[in-house]
């Protein structure tokens, strides 16, 4: 057995097929797919036999085990990083077979991070230049797909040669590999880009479309640098009929055609020709993308594309119904028209039974969605999406959320009806959607005050509907609607019946962030109810200044005068408890109508005035509910709810105080402690009824850092300054007076900086103190203090005045957010409060659109700085087109393989870099020249006028003479 | 360009990968796994491409096997389903009505036609007997390599004996 392993293994090794016969008996034993525990016992003993067998000296072992680790790595993944060398090892085989396995598996098992890929490079070299076009071919295959930027540095030259080789394959893989090459090493571009320009005039298809398709390919990245080719990519639009390299022409003129509007005039004719003409689909629709996408401007190229689409829709094959769907989508923006021609085919494919389609349906018919329609549009999209499985279900309601919300709600116009579109969105059975409704519930009721009313209402009906707190997906809309009640309580015409409906039983289905915000609007509601108790006069002014400034401005004195000529104590049970809700119907059905307002009025004030007893029942009734439902809570682990439910006990305390003290006549017997509690009351309900602007997503950055607060330090640290006392971090009520807070604002920041310039030492006690005092306030943000600050407490008359007109109020909005934005105001559409995200949001946009320009546009200005730097030989990310500069230094290695060329492109380049946008140009012209100046005026059919000829013969002498003096710039004559 | 061709079985196994993007190990058993469950599933009267990871999958059944392609956004998928169906057909033409398993016992044949059409995810030869003529003259170096080699074993054999 000496040397006998070798030997016995070539003569009893398991060949290819054994191998897989054999997986193929395990996985049947075993009735199920590879990677159990039986076909893979099986596998890694076939794996050890390999590695056996690879080691043998005898060429045809090794093949076959390397052939069937081969097998194994692309089939089961098995790792065969191991083997890499074997593979190498073959590829230097003599025996052909030997030599295709080894190449194969470094093809399919090679990457970047293969350490001896290097060593394959020397074989590659040697195959490249083969005289066996078959190894050259093998070679190439093989470099396209392993390629590494060393491999591709060391074999540039090789591959430059092969770029010329008669074999009409091997030149075509060869152009196929260069695309790869220029990628991962782009100096490889000047070189080789010339042989590959020269290439495009090839009389063999065959080349011409792998040419294109490089083309194609580097144009995708960099369309500009191209520019200058279009004269050749125009002449083979014309005069090919393959349809091949049509679509890859198509497709870099798709590129093209945006940067040079003239190039546009000059394709659009041959495009439509085609179009009209062929009757390859594949080509057809490459027509009518280049024209959606690139030539939106020829009305007439349109139209027809247009026709060819509803071709493509009537067609019954799902292929072309999906695609010609994706057309419309992309001429949707520039022709709304084409989409509504085939309104019904868009619509009927709603209910495809490809979910593609259906989806390329949707966005089409969201695409058609303007103010007019929007409405309708919803409520056909919505019933079907009751109908529809939940998937395509929850897809319709995010692109209706979507749709509507775009742009700060532009497409909307009743706000009304949007909101209740919401509320009906979250009782759909399968919506998922609750996050986004939350947010837009949220966000409408703060930037559009007049739909408060109907935001509160839709809430309610959520709220009071137990069947909906079983869905889970449902409660963060619950979450939203709570908040807008207790945030937005005054418009609420029945609080008693909220404040039910907040603290059902089946709460306790709600997850604790939830329940939480419940707790709180709990709170909200409470804290009203008991304000209106005790201050029904200054409820009243507050609410009619309220409700009436948004209706008539003249009403408002009116109805002040008229109240406080009454003494009010308002208070019904259930139906009309709060008055200022009573006046909100009218303002939505009156309008102007002032009269009917003030006789409506009147008539609550006098039933108000009937039922004043009721009032003390109701709220001690209120109270007891409250209690009686959160004094459980009041020990629930949940540090939010806890914490919540602690305030609204602490609030339920104060009011029963008052309201015991209430049982002696409550005229003029308050004592000292009574008066405190009302205070406390009316002072709470002041901060709860400031308003919540909507906060700039830039806000943030523009709160000062406070000197010396240290955010990175350790947080072990904190637990020292925080152990004596709890911030109360979501109480969002600060026990002070929103006025001397006010006052405070402009200090704030100084005794802040004060402070922080302590020394550390102190500054433990001292930063508890001060929150302490200033509690939630602690940080002086500009915008959270500012902002609110100016919308004065409800009630206070006076102030309400300087923000009366909505118009003024937004300035000011304004000039807080610092930077300038649109108005926003149209008339018969309510306001919609913008901050200065707006402005940001368009900016993006924008960007976006400009993308493509910007990368270009920073090559040129590489360009030019790198001219200025004169040639340094650099690797330079914006690759092909910058590389295609010319440098001399980095020729060198090169000069002795290809001497005359590269000299002459670097002649070129320097003379291109002159003129930068035209640099390919030159290079593109001269070589044209160099090869058949002669033969070119011959063609008629070229775009190009007959002047740059005359340019072609100077550049002709100028590269014989090879010492040029500047050229005047070539005008990219093919425009002309 | 084409960034991968997978051949997937209806019962999910792979039959052949072909990566010309550069995709890790790992991410490569991820996609397959991914895309056998978005493909697989689809009826019959669906179209033939998939979004997916903002790339589109261009796949076509033939019998049991599943020809799937990946491309970019803007590529045109009726041009690949096209080199998908020129593929099968270079296969039938090569294997004499090919089927599944003509391509598991051959894979390497499979993977030598599929290089022979594209080169860095760029199709190559759209004249279908060009392919056939390259593979029948690799094949014939092979052969008569193979010959030599079986004689040479021979040899060997008969002299260990």
């Amino acid at each position: 057995m000496a040397g006998g392993p070798s030997l016995m293994d070539s003569l009893f090794q398991r060949s290819l097929e054994d191998l897989i016969k054999g997986l193929r008996l395990h996985n049947l034993a075993a009735g199920t797919a590879a990677g159990t525990p039986e076909s893979s016992t099986f596998v890694s003993k076939s794996i050890d036999e390999v590695r056996r067998e690879i080691k043998s000296t005898d060429q045809q072992t090794k093949t076959t085990a390397l052939q069937k680790l081969t097998y194994l790595h692309s089939l089961y993944a098995i790792d065969m990083s191991w083997a890499a060398f074997h593979a190498i090892e073959l590829s230097s085989s003599t025996i052909f077979n030997s030599k295709r396995t080894g190449y194969l598996a470094a093809s399919i098992s090679f990457n970047s991070s293969t350490d001896v890929i290097l060593l394959l490079t020397h074989q590659l070299r040697k195959d490249l230049n083969s005289g066996n076009p078959h190894e050259v071919s093998l070679a190439l295959q093989t470099l396209s797909s392993i390629c590494t930027p060393d491999l591709a540095r060391d074999l540039t030259p090789e591959l430059f040669t092969l770029l010329n080789s008669n074999k009409g394959f091997i030149k075509k893989k060869a152009i196929a590999t260069v695309l790869r090459v220029f990628e991962l090493y782009p100096d490889s571009v000047r070189v080789c880009f010339k042989r590959l320009v020269e290439n495009l005039e090839n009389a063999d298809v065959g080349i011409v479309s792998a040419i294109v398709g490089v083309f194609c390919e580097l144009a995708n990245k960099e369309p500009r640098s191209y520019l200058p080719l279009a004269p050749e990519f125009y002449r083979i639009l014309v005069d090919s009929r393959n349809n091949w390299v049509l679509i890859k022409v198509l497709k870099i003129f798709a590129k093209l055609v945006p940067l040079e509007p003239r190039l546009g005039k000059r394709v659009v004719e041959p495009i439509c020709e085609h179009l009209r003409r062929t009757g390859a689909k594949s080509l057809a629709f490459e027509c009518i993308r280049t024209i959606v996408c690139s030539l939106t401007q020829h009305e007439l190229a349109v139209k027809l594309a247009a026709e060819k689409i509803r071709e493509f829709l009537t067609e019954d094959d799902p292929n072309l119904k999906y695609l010609g769907l994706q057309a419309l989508a992309a001429i949707a923006p520039k022709s709304l028209n084409a989409v509504v021609e085939n309104k019904e085919v868009v619509i009927k494919s709603l209910s495809d039974e490809d979910v593609n389609i259906k989806f390329e349906a949707l966005r089409l018919v969201m695409a058609m969605v303007s103010e007019d329609n929007v409405a309708e549009i919803c409520r056909v999209l919505i019933n079907y999406a009751l109908k529809s499985d939940p998937e395509f279900c929850n897809e319709i309601l995010g692109s209706i959320l979507s749709t509507c919300s775009r742009n700060y709600y532009e497409t909307i116009v009743d706000f009304d009806w949007y909101v209740s579109l919401l509320g009906e969105m979250a009782r759909v059975p399968h919506c998922q959607k609750g996050e986004e409704i939350e947010n837009q519930l949220v966000d409408i009721g703060m930037r559009v005050r007049d739909v408060r009313p109907e935001v509160v209402h839709v809430g309610r009906d959520l709220l009071i509907d137990p069947a909906l707190l079983g869905n889970s997906f449902i409660h963060r809309i619950l979450s939203a609607a709570a908040w807008v009640s207790g945030e937005y309580v005054e418009f609420c015409k029945n609080p008693f019946e909220l404040m039910e409906a907040l603290l059902q039983p089946r709460t306790n289905l709600l997850p604790p962030s939830v329940r939480a915000v419940y707790i709180q609007s709990a709170f909200k509601v409470l804290t009203f109810s008991a304000y209106f108790y005790f201050y029904p006069e200054e409820a009243l002014a507050a609410s009619i200044s309220e409700v009436g400034e948004s209706v008539h401005n003249g009403w408002c004195e009116q109805s002040s005068d008229s109240v406080s000529g009454q003494t009010v104590t308002f208070s019904e049970p259930d139906e009309g408890f709060n008055p200022r809700m009573l006046h909100q119907p009218q303002k939505d059905a009156s309008g102007n109508d002032g009269k009917k307002m003030i006789s409506d009025l009147e008539q609550v004030s006098s039933c108000s005035v009937k039922m004043g007893h009721f009032t003390k029942d109701c709220l001690v009734g209120m109270v007891n509910l409250v209690e009686s439902t959160l004094r459980p809570m009041a020990g629930s682990h949940e540090v939010e709810i806890q914490d919540r439910v602690k305030n609204v006990l602490g609030l339920i305390e104060l009011i029963r105080q008052e309201i015991h003290g209430c049982l002696v006549p409550k005229e003029e017997e308050n004592d000292r402690g009574e008066l405190k509690a009302c205070e406390i009351v009316r002072v709470m309900h002041n901060a709860l009824s400031e308003e919540l602007g909507p906060v700039s997503l830039s806000a943030q950055g523009r709160v000062p850092l406070p000197d010396g607060l240290e955010l990175k330090e350790n947080l072990s640290d904190l637990e020292a300054i925080c152990g004596d006392f709890r911030i109360p971090v979501l109480s969002s009520f600060s026990l002070e007076k929103p006025r001397s807070l006010e006052k405070d604002v402009v200090t704030v920041s100084d005794q802040q900086n004060e402070e922080e310039c302590e020394p550390s030492s102190e500054s433990t006690s001292l930063l508890t103190e001060h929150r302490k005092r200033h509690g939630i306030y602690y940080l002086p943000s500009e915008k959270k203090e500012k902002v609110p600050n100016d919308y004065p407490p409800a009630n206070d008359l006076s102030m309400q005045d300087k923000v009366n007109d909505e118009a003024d109020y937004l300035v000011k909005l304004t000039e807080k957010s610092l930077v300038p934005k649109k108005k926003p105001i149209a008339k018969p559409r309510p306001v919609v409060v913008k901050l200065d995200d707006g402005d940001r949001i368009h900016i993006n946009e924008k960007l976006t659109e400009l993308k493509e320009d910007l990368i270009s546009d920073a090559v040129q200005e590489v360009l030019l700085g790198n001219q200025a730097v004169a040639s340094s030989s650099r690797t330079d990310k914006s690759d092909k087109s910058s590389n295609r500069r010319s440098r001399k230094e980095a020729f060198r290695p090169l000069e002795s393989n290809a001497d005359s060329t590269t000299v002459e492109i670097a002649e070129l380049g320097n003379k291109n870099s002159r003129r930068i946008k035209h640099r390919t140009h030159g290079k593109e012209r001269s070589h044209r020249s160099s090869k058949k100046a002669t033969g070119e005026s011959d063609r008629s059919d070229r775009p190009s006028s007959s002047h740059p000829h005359g340019k072609h013969k100077s550049r002709q002498r100028a590269d014989g003479m090879e010492n040029v003096a500047a050229e005047s710039p070539v005008i990219p004559d093919f425009l002309l | 360009m084409i960034h991968f061709v997978l051949l997937i079985s209806r019962q999910g196994k792979v039959r052949l990968t072909k990566w010309y993007s550069p995709y890790p190990q790992k991410e490569r058993t991820k996609v397959i796994r991914e895309l056998s469950g978005l493909i697989l599933p689809r009826g019959p009267k669906l179209c033939n491409f998939v979004e997916w990871r903002g790339f589109k999958v261009v796949y076509r059944r033939y019998a049991s096997l599943y020809f799937c392609m990946c491309i970019n956004q803007d590529d045109n998928e009726l041009e690949i389903l096209e080199i998908i169906h020129h593929y099968v057909e270079i296969l039938d033409r090569y294997f004499g009505s090919v089927c599944e398993l003509d391509l598991i016992f051959n894979f390497h044949k499979a993977y030598y036609i599929l290089d022979e059409l594209l080169i860095a995810g760029e199709l190559q030869e759209s004249s279908k007997k060009t392919v056939a003529r390259h593979i029948a003259a690799q094949d014939s170096l092979v052969e008569t390599a193979k010959e030599q080699a079986s004689s040479l074993s021979n040899i060997i054999a008969e002299a260990t004996k």
